[in-house]
């Protein structure tokens, strides 16, 4: 050990340390003494001032509230409002004694045993002289009760705060979501003094997301109050500011007709603004009245909601995950031509199966039955008429790994960065993916079954509506948005990716090819072309609920509701200069043409309409 | 590690049978830090709103930090010396798991949850970086080199950078004053003691701009203008210095501050309960308190001066100096001369690991102070 030190002098070492340890005591008496006179300062040279402060008067700081930012559709219209609430609230220390007060006014006004516990609960966190909320949402009944037995009930006050309203009900539940009180797990993690005046929060959609600009600054008032703490003036006073106003970019005309579209059906659809990204309808039903959850939703009303078997609290629109079917079908056709592994002058004979070398079980068509889609299948005929033999022979020859790079660049298999929580991500399968999921090689199977949107597959209704504005915009990458500016100021969308590059004769191709699903005499969406006044492009889809196989044939009158196949359908329009590209599922639809395309038809035609009615205004 | 290192006292040479060298008992010491532990109960029981589950809870933790003392002070010092670098890295390892698995509430993680208790590592720190530093220094010569106080810089700086980031301003000034003071007391020469004031200034817009969270920088800014921020930092400010100004000479009595009793002193058991004893004893109770931590640090520097080797004179006098910044930063908070950070009052505040981590450094105290005896 001390061979290391052989040539120190401990006697030196001694000294040094001693000096050292002498100037360290120095400093901390010094110190003590800084403290000391700090101490000195307060207690004595001041005293009578803080003891004024602390005995006579009580200067109280109390927390004004912000008023919550408005949501605003396109137009202007409100979507979600602020009205005035009358809150019975306690202060604790102007009450003598409060399990009494608490049995006056169970006399006088029902208190639930929830509210009386909610309010135990607060209390012990709160400090004497601060209001302390018992009961929301007094009825003008019950106001006119507690004012009259005002002299009895000393520490109770009805106050009057702001809270959420949301004027169209179950309209934009999904999309715009709801404020609620705030529970225990929250209040661990917000600043305190940022929500010192409010006792909500944004728990889902735009409410929760934008929750920091909608919030705005709390204020503060310093009031003065005689000894039994009733305020006697306002000293000082810090206003609050108010949260930022959201537009958005949806139109509560549009909704309305999407939502009403599906006449009670369950489903979702997405609406697209093709130029910008802006979220024109984002629908999701059943839907449910988002105004039950702002003052704290009954636990029977909850339940009731939750365990629903039509899941109304559930987002299909961006939570729901699908097998997109058929819809995928023009993009896949995209991106064969674009590298050249098909063009549009091959063929093939499709008699209704698919045999792949080395697998007995063969892969059929839908309309097996009937011998397939016969000679001459080319990629337009396929994409009209839904030919699931060609683009069982199209993936094959493409190969899983082009079929995900492109299609993760068509907004599939990933999150698309909207601006809402909780979206889900769906699966654009691809090598890495099936290994890491299940530990397993991708087969050749897997691709066939990819290769018309079934298999590993899943999109949500806002990946549909993604991919159709992409396809629409002929590859132009934009993140879709539900906000368009706050406070006026205008947001941009960031760019998620570069432009898709497919030639320009490969999108009039398929472009094409999409507008005759709906327009020609063959296409699978012919059902919707009667009276149209402009050209709409679309693809219809189909989505097994539950497996069928090879041999039986799929018979909706033998099978439950819940067990038929979902519809599903991508469309925009016009076709010439895109304007609104949508993607729509309804579930246990049974065929995308005769359930979902109709509902894509009623929000473009109310669309369009309300195009003309805006170049009319402005001419 | 000797086998007699833990039971010394059966070849204890002097013979002496007396139990306070038998169990190995520094009694000035002990007396002192039971002294502060009744004064700690007696203010926590008002300052917790007269419950006497925290005076329990808290008692409970004294007797275990005074039998980790105990424990501690079995163990020669030469064994710590030893020790330290393998209990510091121990702890360093633990940091940098606390910043990857590490639990805790509002922001700040500190915690490793072991399963059946949890864990603060930072706390292990306040003693390890003592103890390591002094153990690579006193091996040098003295005053150490350039290389060799770099290196001491080096491991102190990585255990505070690591506890700022979770972040707990409090305690990592209380793990880099006791780097500090070990390299000081070592002989650190006077241009490096001038070059690190100078760096230290240069530190303070370079801390503000890139390393301070705003809230850090809105207690700081608090300081100023307490004013500013009513509903947060600044109420705490306002609150304490009225309860403590509002004490005069001899306080309100015990139970008596309207200011705690009524909760208008937030954190009233833990980081602000000098502000109660100030407002129920007055200037006296305060000043008695000063007096009864400075001959306790007193007692300490003695130990540190007549310790017999290089190690012990500089682990016993670097926590000698580190546990009167706990008081200052404490009562410099409180009475608002000093920013808001999270540093509790020793043996007063209520808090199980801060009472056991004090405990332990004055278990190594006695360890050396009962060694001199012996020889």
């Amino acid at each position: 050990m001390m061979h290391d030190r052989v040539f120190s002098d401990p006697a030196r070492e001694r000294e040094l340390f001693a000096r050292r340890l002498f100037v360290g005591s120095l400093v901390t008496l010094i110190l003590s003494i800084v403290l000391s006179l700090r101490y000195f300062d307060l207690q004595i040279s001041r005293y009578e001032n803080f003891a004024t402060q602390s005995n006579n008067n009580r200067v109280l700081v109390r927390p004004l509230p912000p008023s919550r930012g408005l949501i605003y559709d396109r137009k202007g219209e409100l979507i979600a409002d602020n009205r005035p609430s009358y809150n019975l609230t306690i202060v604790p220390e102007r009450s003598e004694d409060i399990e009494q007060l608490l049995n006056e006014l169970g006399k006088l006004i029902t208190i639930s045993e929830r509210d009386i516990l909610r309010f135990r609960k607060k209390l012990s966190r709160r400090r004497p002289f601060e209001q302390t909320t018992l009961h929301v949402n007094l009825s003008e009944a019950e106001r006119a009760i507690l004012a009259v037995n005002g002299h009895r009930l000393a520490g109770a006050e009805t106050s009057a705060r702001l809270i959420r309203y949301y004027p169209h009900q179950n309209l934009f539940a999904h999309a715009v979501g709801y404020v609620g009180r705030i529970n225990d797990r929250e209040s661990q993690t917000i600043e305190t003094v940022k929500y010192s005046g409010t006792d909500s929060i944004g728990k889902v959609g735009l409410e929760k997301f934008y929750e920091t600009q909608l919030l705005g600054t709390v204020g503060s008032e310093q009031v003065e109050t005689n000894a039994r703490g009733r305020a006697m003036r306002v000293l000082d006073q810090t206003p609050a500011i108010s949260g930022d106003n959201l537009t958005l970019y949806l139109d509560t005309d549009l909704q309305r007709v999407a939502f009403e579209a599906f006449k009670g059906e369950r489903g979702a659809l997405v609406a697209i603004e093709v130029e910008t990204g802006g979220i024109l309808a984002m629908v999701s039903t059943p839907s449910y009245d988002p105004n039950l959850f702002v003052t704290g939703i009954s636990q029977k009303e909850y339940d009731r909601l939750l365990y629903s078997n039509d899941r109304p609290l559930f987002d299909r629109s961006i939570r729901g995950q699908y097998p997109p079917g058929s819809t995928i079908k023009p993009m896949f056709g995209l991106i064969a031509l674009q590298n050249n592994i098909v063009t549009p002058n091959y063929t093939i004979n499709d008699n209704g199966y698919f045999f792949f070398k080395g697998i007995e079980r063969p892969w059929r068509d839908h309309n097996f039955a009937r011998g397939g889609h016969g000679d001459g299948v080319n990629l337009s005929k396929a994409i009209v008429e839904s030919c699931n033999i060609y683009f069982y022979e199209l993936g094959v020859k493409t190969g899983i790994d082009l079929l995900s790079e492109y299609g993760s660049q068509f907004g599939l298999g990933a999150r698309t960065g909207i601006d809402m929580p909780g979206e889900r991500p769906g699966i654009m399968p691809s090598r890495a993916w099936k290994k890491g999921a299940h530990g397993q090689s991708w087969f050749n199977g897997d691709t066939i079954n990819a290769s018309i949107g079934q298999g590993f597959m899943l999109t949500t209704p806002l990946q549909l509506a993604v991919m159709s504005a992409r396809i629409a915009s002929r590859g132009d990458v934009r993140t879709p948005r539900l906000v368009k500016s706050i406070n006026g100021i205008e947001q941009s969308a960031p760019q998620t990716g570069a432009h898709i590059d497919i030639s320009a004769k490969h999108w009039d191709y398929v472009h094409r090819a999409m507008q005759d699903v709906v327009h020609s005499i063959y296409g699978t969406a012919r059902i919707i072309n009667q009276g149209l006044d402009y050209k709409i492009a679309g693809k219809t889809g189909t989505a097994q609920a539950i497996s069928i196989d090879a041999e039986e044939k799929y018979d909706s009158s033998k099978l439950s509701k819940n067990k038929w196949d979902h519809a599903l359908f991508v469309a925009f329009a016009p076709v010439a200069n895109p304007k609104i590209a949508i993607g729509l599922i309804v579930e246990n639809g049974e065929h995308g043409s005769s359930s979902a395309a109709p509902i894509a038809r009623a929000v473009f035609d109310a669309y369009m309409e309300s195009q003309k009615s805006a170049t009319l205004v402005k001419r | 590690m000797h086998r007699g290192d833990f039971v010394r006292q059966l070849n204890n040479p002097g013979g002496d049978r007396r139990p306070s060298r038998v169990l190995h008992i520094d009694i000035p010491l002990l007396v002192l830090l039971l002294a502060l532990c009744g004064i700690g109960l007696t203010v926590l029981y008002s300052a917790s709103g007269q419950s006497i589950f925290y005076v329990k809870r808290q008692a409970t933790f004294m007797l275990a930090g005074l039998f980790a003392m105990l424990v501690m002070a079995q163990f020669k010092p030469r064994f710590w010396e030893r020790g330290s670098m393998l209990i510091y890295i121990g702890g360093l390892l633990s940091l940098v798991a606390v910043l990857f698995f590490g639990v805790g509430a509002k922001g700040a993680q500190r915690w490793l949850d072991l399963g059946f208790t949890r864990f603060q590592p930072s706390e292990l720190m306040k003693i390890a970086v003592p103890m390591m530093v002094s153990a690579y220094l006193s091996k040098r010569y003295l005053p150490p080199r350039f290389k060799h106080v770099f290196i001491a810089v080096m491991a102190t700086l990585l255990p505070v950078f690591l506890v700022a980031k979770q972040p707990d301003l409090g305690t990592s000034l209380i793990i880099f004053s006791s780097g500090f003071f070990a390299i000081f007391l070592a002989g650190l020469g006077k241009r490096y003691l001038v070059a690190t004031v100078l760096l230290a200034v240069a530190a303070i817009p370079t801390l503000w701009f890139y390393v301070l969270l705003d809230y850090q920088k809105q207690r700081v800014l608090t300081l100023l203008n307490p004013g500013e921020d009513k509903l947060g930092a600044g109420w705490n400010i306002i609150q304490s210095t009225t309860a403590i100004g509002s004490g005069g000479w001899s306080g309100k009595g015990w139970t008596q501050g309207t200011q705690s009793q009524l909760n208008f002193l937030p954190e009233s058991h833990t980081d602000f309960i000098i502000a109660v004893l100030a407002e129920e004893f007055g200037l006296i109770g305060v000043l008695s308190l000063l007096l009864i931590y400075l001959l306790l640090i007193g007692r300490c520097m003695m130990i540190a001066l007549n310790a017999q080797t290089l190690f012990s004179r500089l682990v016993a006098g670097t926590l000698s100096l580190t546990f009167f910044v706990y008081i200052f930063v404490n009562m410099g908070m409180v009475s608002g001369i000093l920013p808001v950070v999270g540093a509790p009052l020793p043996f007063i505040s209520y808090g199980g690991s801060a009472i056991v981590t004090l405990f332990s450094g004055f278990g190594i105290l006695t360890a050396i102070s009962t060694e001199q005896k012996r020889i």
